[in-house]
């Protein structure tokens, strides 16, 4: 691939002038309703975000410089603490449940499968859903007095919690829909990771009598991990994010709040309900700073399982 | 033979439970309040279509529907037209600067997009644009990912068909127009359709810059209803039903070309 486009290049070099100037304008124009755009909605608004991070929002608008303070206060804020464990607890709990999607993959690529269409939609459901939806109607399901989930435990024995209020509980309970909410999403990516495996891994595996679970764990498995790094990777960084389910099926003043406040909802109140511009700001570098050095990290940890042939 | 029963099973056990809750909302949007709150939780609808005119009724739904269906509309259009403008000319064109400046255009996919909110509130508020729909739709017709997706489908073309093109003098925009464009339809299809989906379904920037409920997508008309109406769950999830509706039609239409379009995220991201 790149051998070519240097070769095609070297030999757009080699021909005589006029075009390639020319080209240069075309090159400009194209992109410039897009790069535009970026420049004014996005990269200007990242500017402003750090250094609004330094100042304080006054009494009568305007904004004043106070350097590091909003950082140093986050630090010491009960909420953001709060904000920060959360939000990472709401992450492992969610990448907790990549392997259900690696498990509902391998199962639709059963060989002749069939009804694949049929599974597929199922489970590809609500990842079509509007989240807003979905937030209301997992409300309801986890509703203490007539929820389906409380109703459901009773059955066996357990006598559920009140989830959408209960500080101990609302994070696990966000958490298993927000499981719910991407499994479709990823098992269509790792299906498609399943289906670039070539064949004649297997059938070598076979011939030599490994059995179907043998071939799951040294076949499959090492041979998808590109697949698991990148859903890894983009899981974390939405679950990093989480604003939506919270607003759904927390209530304002619910006292679970404590325990279900992500990063992006301390956020949302600080910046637009409360306007402390400024120390919203901060909340949005930190936020970024987390998701930049985690991935980082993630791409450092690869090396170490992930096999790329 | 006993293994593929177990698959199925297994599969069959997981979809419903996937299903589950869909089901359920559907089937409370029929009922009466006191049916919605009956223990045991009771999966039987009594037909009270009326809760769908009542939700028409409580928020302006309609407007909110309209209001969706016109930022999706422009979103996704837009989209489609620049992401497409800038794809085509970071893979086919030779400019100085255009490694540097595509790097750029990556750095914001980095982003988490919170970082984007606070700025672009001031923006809208300076240019007296709260509570209307460009306030929607104008950040959202540009996008770092659209660019970078296209651009990969682009650059799978053979250079023959620029060079051919050239020498029977077309321009740059003719060739992207005439030429370019009817090729990479699976990608521009890819692109619209998860448009369609993230634009239908917003939420926070929605709900930050629209206050005034005439003005909402169904999305944060949703979410606004939520302390009011909670305990009127029928109502809600008539509502729910239908501002989900739309985009689940449209994935069951187009569900091969939109899984197609995810799985080749996936290969190239």
């Amino acid at each position: 691939m790149l051998l070519t486009e240097e070769r095609a290049a070297a030999k757009a070099a080699a021909r005589p002038g006029r075009r390639p100037r020319r080209d240069w304008l075309w090159g400009y124009g194209l992109i410039a309703p897009m790069a535009l755009g970026l420049a004014v909605f996005y990269l200007w608004p990242i500017v402003q975000t750090l250094y609004l991070s330094f100042t304080e929002s006054g009494v009568f608008g305007g904004q004043t410089w106070v350097g590091l303070d909003n950082f140093a206060a986050l630090f010491g804020d009960e909420e953001m603490l709060g904000a920060l464990r959360n939000t990472l607890l709401y992450s492992v709990l969610v990448l907790i449940g990549v392997p259900l999607a690696i498990v509902i993959a391998a199962l639709l690529n059963v060989p002749g499968l069939r009804g694949l269409g049929f599974f597929r939609t199922l489970y590809f459901l609500p990842v079509v859903t509007m989240p807003a939806a979905v937030g209301l109607t997992w409300r309801y399901l986890y509703n203490g007095d007539f929820g389906l989930i409380n109703y459901l435990l009773g059955e066996i024995g357990i006598d559920g919690p009140y989830w959408a209020s209960d500080p101990e509980f609302a994070i696990y309970a966000i958490a298993v829909v927000g499981i719910w909410s991407s499994l479709g999403y990823n098992a269509v990516l790792f299906l498609a990771g399943l289906q670039g495996i070539p064949k004649h891994y297997y059938e070598a595996a076979a011939i030599d009598g490994a059995g179907r679970t043998r071939q799951f764990f040294r076949i499959t498995l090492p041979l998808l991990t590109p697949t698991t790094f990148f859903v890894m990777v983009i899981t974390l960084i939405n679950a990093l994010q989480v604003f939506d389910l919270v607003y759904l099926m927390i209530d304002t003043k619910s006292p679970a709040m404590a325990g279900s406040r992500t990063i992006v909802y301390l956020f949302y109140e600080q910046g637009f309900v409360q306007n402390n511009r400024g120390y919203a700001a901060a909340i949005a570098v930190v936020l970024l700073v987390l998701i930049l050095a985690l991935t980082a990290l993630q791409f450092r940890l690869q090396r170490r399982w992930v096999h790329y042939e | 033979m006993s293994r593929r029963w177990i698959v199925y099973a297994v599969l069959l056990v997981g979809g419903l439970i996937m299903i589950t809750p869909f089901v359920w909302q559907l089937v409370v949007s029929l009922q009466t309040v006191t049916e919605s709150m009956r223990v045991p939780p009771m999966p039987v609808p009594s037909w009270q279509w009326h809760n769908f005119a009542d939700v028409f009724r409580t928020v302006p739904l309609g407007r909110q529907f309209l209001n969706t269906v016109i930022v999706t509309v422009a979103v996704t259009a837009g989209q489609l037209l620049l992401c497409s403008l800038a794809a085509f000319a970071f893979a086919r064109l030779e400019f100085p600067g255009r490694g540097p400046i595509f790097m750029l255009f990556l750095a914001v996919l980095m982003v988490p997009g919170e970082l984007f909110l606070l700025p672009r509130y001031e923006i809208m508020q300076g240019l007296g644009w709260l509570n209307s729909l460009q306030a929607l739709i104008a950040p959202g017709v540009f996008g770092a990912f659209g660019t970078f997706l296209l651009r990969q489908f682009f650059k799978t073309l053979p250079r023959e068909l620029d060079e051919a093109a050239r020498l029977d003098g077309a321009n740059p925009l003719q060739i992207y127009w005439w030429i370019m464009l009817p090729l990479v339809r699976p990608g521009l299809l890819a692109l619209g359709l998860l448009t369609v989906m993230w634009s239908w379904s917003s939420l926070l920037w929605p709900l930050v810059v629209n206050t005034d409920p005439e003005m909402m997508t169904l999305s944060a008309g949703l979410a606004s209803l939520r302390g009011q109406y909670l305990t009127d769950y029928p109502i809600l999830f008539a509502g729910s039903v239908v501002a989900s509706l739309p985009v689940i039609v449209l994935f069951v239409v187009m569900q091969r070309q939109l899984i197609a379009g995810i799985a080749f995220t996936g290969s190239k991201g």
